[in-house]
């Protein structure tokens, strides 16, 4: 709509529809400024302070110390463990979601339903109880420990290894990952797979070619959500990796609770916001629109 | 009918395409019944018929989409019963055009050479040939969303083309374009095909379409093929009702055989109608709108008497071309066109009217249920 062409109290409405808009949207608007993004700010504000003898934190000399401690071994180990194992869970997810979201999509409706509901089924309970239930089943005397033991393969050793976070990490995510590409793969047009198989593409070549490219969207989609809690995890490295190969999320937490040292802990949920951030755009970019 | 076909030395011709006996069944669904069908190699061949009548699924079934459930299909003589649509010497341009949205224009044209192993240079080389042929050189760099539905039908026709198939299957390729656009692309397929000299085997519910562009036409319903031949044949000597019904407007006009020559009307008339069938069996009458003459009462010549009925118009449309009357005769409406030229007479409705024909333009089919 152009303004030329738009009589005049034809522009008096839209103007009204919008401050209409903005009316219903205030309460939304003043309760995410309130809770959301002044604390979110105030962390930023943080990072930049300076932590007084006491543990506390003076809001003056400001500085950018705490972001040159990333640096040091210790952080950097932290950083390089996370990214790692974030990475690793993303792409197991992926490589475990990918077929079973195919496999889904392909059924016909009654099916999926009763599919997808399993799927949801592990969020009716509390993270952290299932966490519990993991370190349980991987424990020394536990059922998988026995099995392994019972097959003549010896003591199942690997709870409070990265091992145990990465399989924690992919069960908890696993659904954030299948979610986002069995709507990706579901919406695809599939007679663009007929025509590449008509045009002599073997299935391998039409999978590489025309399935694969095509549910992009959704696998950028399902990746990111997968990569960003994993890389802030904190419940299931505490509770599967015994908390000794501390991840992020963890060393945020000693930073503010035990070390107490404000500015530090603040500096690096800057850096994984800003990360954080930083993939959510480039998805955007890439055109995504399956969240 | 493949005995029939020869080739010019005489000798027996390989059809481009056979179907023997061929049925398909999803769960219960018997989607093509039992078809037997002969496509000649360079004939531009259609298959009609409402939808959910099984063209689309024969048309699968030979592009390898669809297996048949039972029976023979041959290309070119051999055998690709199940054989996957990648290694079949045919092609398919789909009804939504199915173009690859992620790639441009030429890449969805080079797309097929490629699969085949061709290098990227002389791949690219015969799609951008190939554009040209349908007039979208200046295209190849566009995405598919990019063009208009003409120009993606042509990228599927393109698409298609430049993998040089045995045969190319068009499923309902002109369903998405108005009508302007559906005539001249008519018109091009014909020319193309006729350039190409590959059959094109082609889907639509469209008669006119079917009409207009193919050298033979096969009717289908129901899963069933009906009837084979050419337009001239389907539109004369249709097999049954709904052939006679499908193809073109009629007026189909329930009667009793009398004899090989005459035929009884619901009211008694009795009607000359050579036909082949038994006394007493029940048959309808086919009678186009255009083939029948009106006129007073009185007016009826003496060598069409024993053609005639008498009737009241009921109602008159002006088409500009011509008058559409529609005449009660006693039981049932009729629907008589006349050309309408300055000089004819316009009969107003309420008039009493006699209508006449000659009798080589009714044509008697069996009744639905005796049989196709």
């Amino acid at each position: 709509m152009t303004a030329v062409a738009t009589p005049k109290f034809e522009a008096a409405n839209e103007r009204k529809k919008s401050r209409r808009g903005f009316l219903l949207a205030l309460p939304a608007y003043v309760y995410l400024s309130l809770f959301f993004a002044l604390p979110l700010l105030s962390v930023v504000v943080y990072s930049f302070a300076k932590r007084t003898s006491t543990g506390g934190v003076a809001l003056e000399d400001w500085n950018i110390d705490s972001y040159t401690k990333l640096g040091e071994p210790i952080v950097r180990d932290i950083l390089l463990r996370s990214f790692t194992l974030a990475i690793i869970t993303t792409v197991i997810c992926l490589v475990l979601a990918y077929p079973f979201s195919y496999f889904l999509a392909t059924r016909k409706a009654s099916t999926r339903n009763i599919m997808l509901v399993f799927v949801m089924i592990p969020f009716w309970s509390n993270f952290l109880v299932r966490n519990y239930a993991w370190r349980v089943l991987l424990g020394n005397d536990g059922p998988v420990s026995r099995v392994t033991e019972g097959v003549g393969l010896g003591e199942t050793t690997i709870l409070f290894t990265p091992t145990a976070i990465v399989l924690g990490l992919v069960y908890g995510f696993l659904p954030f990952m299948i979610l986002p590409l069995y709507a990706a793969v579901e919406r695809m047009d599939w007679s663009l797979i007929e025509a590449s198989r008509d045009l002599g593409a073997t299935g391998m070549q039409t999978f590489r070619k025309v399935t694969f490219p095509l549910s992009l969207p959704g696998v950028i989609a399902g990746s990111i959500l997968v990569f960003i809690p994993s890389l802030g995890a904190y419940v299931t490295p505490q509770i599967l990796g015994g908390g000794k190969k501390t991840m992020l999320g963890s060393y945020i937490v000693t930073q503010f609770l035990t070390a107490r040292n404000w500015p530090v802990g603040a500096a690096v949920s800057t850096v994984l916001m800003v990360v954080m951030l930083g993939a959510t755009m480039l998805y955007f970019r890439k055109g995504g629109r399956t969240l | 009918m493949g005995d029939e076909m020869q080739d010019q030395a005489g000798g027996p011709m390989t059809a481009a395409v056979d179907i023997q006996s061929v049925t398909k069944r999803f769960g219960d669904v018997v989607a093509v019944d039992n078809v037997d069908l002969e496509i000649a190699d360079g004939e531009f061949f259609a298959m009609l018929g409402p939808s959910g009548c099984g063209k689309t699924t024969t048309l699968r079934m030979i592009a390898g989409l669809e297996f048949p459930t039972e029976g023979s299909l041959k290309i070119f003589g051999e055998e690709v019963g199940t054989l996957p649509p990648n290694l079949r010497p045919v092609n398919t341009v789909f009804q939504n055009y199915a173009l690859f949205p992620h790639m441009n224009v030429l890449d969805n044209v080079s797309f097929g050479l490629r699969m085949q192993g061709k290098d990227k240079r002389e791949s690219a080389h015969a799609a951008q040939e190939m554009l040209e042929l349908v007039q979208l050189g200046g295209m190849a760099k566009r995405k598919p969303d990019q063009l208009s539905g003409g120009q993606q039908q042509r990228v599927a026709l393109a698409r298609a083309l430049v993998n040089k198939p045995k045969v190319l299957l068009l499923d309902e390729p002109l369903g998405a374009l108005d009508l302007k656009l559906r005539q001249d692309m008519q018109n091009e397929l014909k020319s193309l095909q006729r350039e190409l000299g590959v059959s094109f085997v082609f889907v639509t519910h469209d008669q006119e379409e079917a009409l207009t562009m193919s050298d033979r036409i096969a009717v289908m319903h129901d899963g069933k093929l009906l009837q084979v031949g050419t337009a001239e044949e389907l539109y004369d000597q249709p097999v049954n009702r709904f052939v006679a019904d499908f193809i073109g407007q009629t007026n189909l006009i329930d009667a009793t055989v009398f004899d090989a020559d005459m035929i009884v009307l619901a009211n008694g008339t009795k009607i000359r109608a050579p036909n082949p069938y038994p006394a007493g069996d029940k048959v309808a009458m086919s009678l186009r709108p255009e083939s029948i003459s009106i006129g007073h009462v009185d007016e009826v010549p003496d060598e069409f008497r024993s053609t005639s009925l008498t009737g009241t118009v009921s109602d008159v449309i002006y088409l500009g071309h011509s008058h559409v009357y529609t005449v009660n005769v006693d039981w049932m409406p009729l629907e008589v066109r006349t050309n309408a030229t300055p000089t004819s007479i316009k009969h107003e409705p309420g008039s009493e009217v006699a209508i006449w024909w000659d009798r080589r333009s009714d044509w008697v089919v069996p009744d639905e249920g005796h049989g196709a």
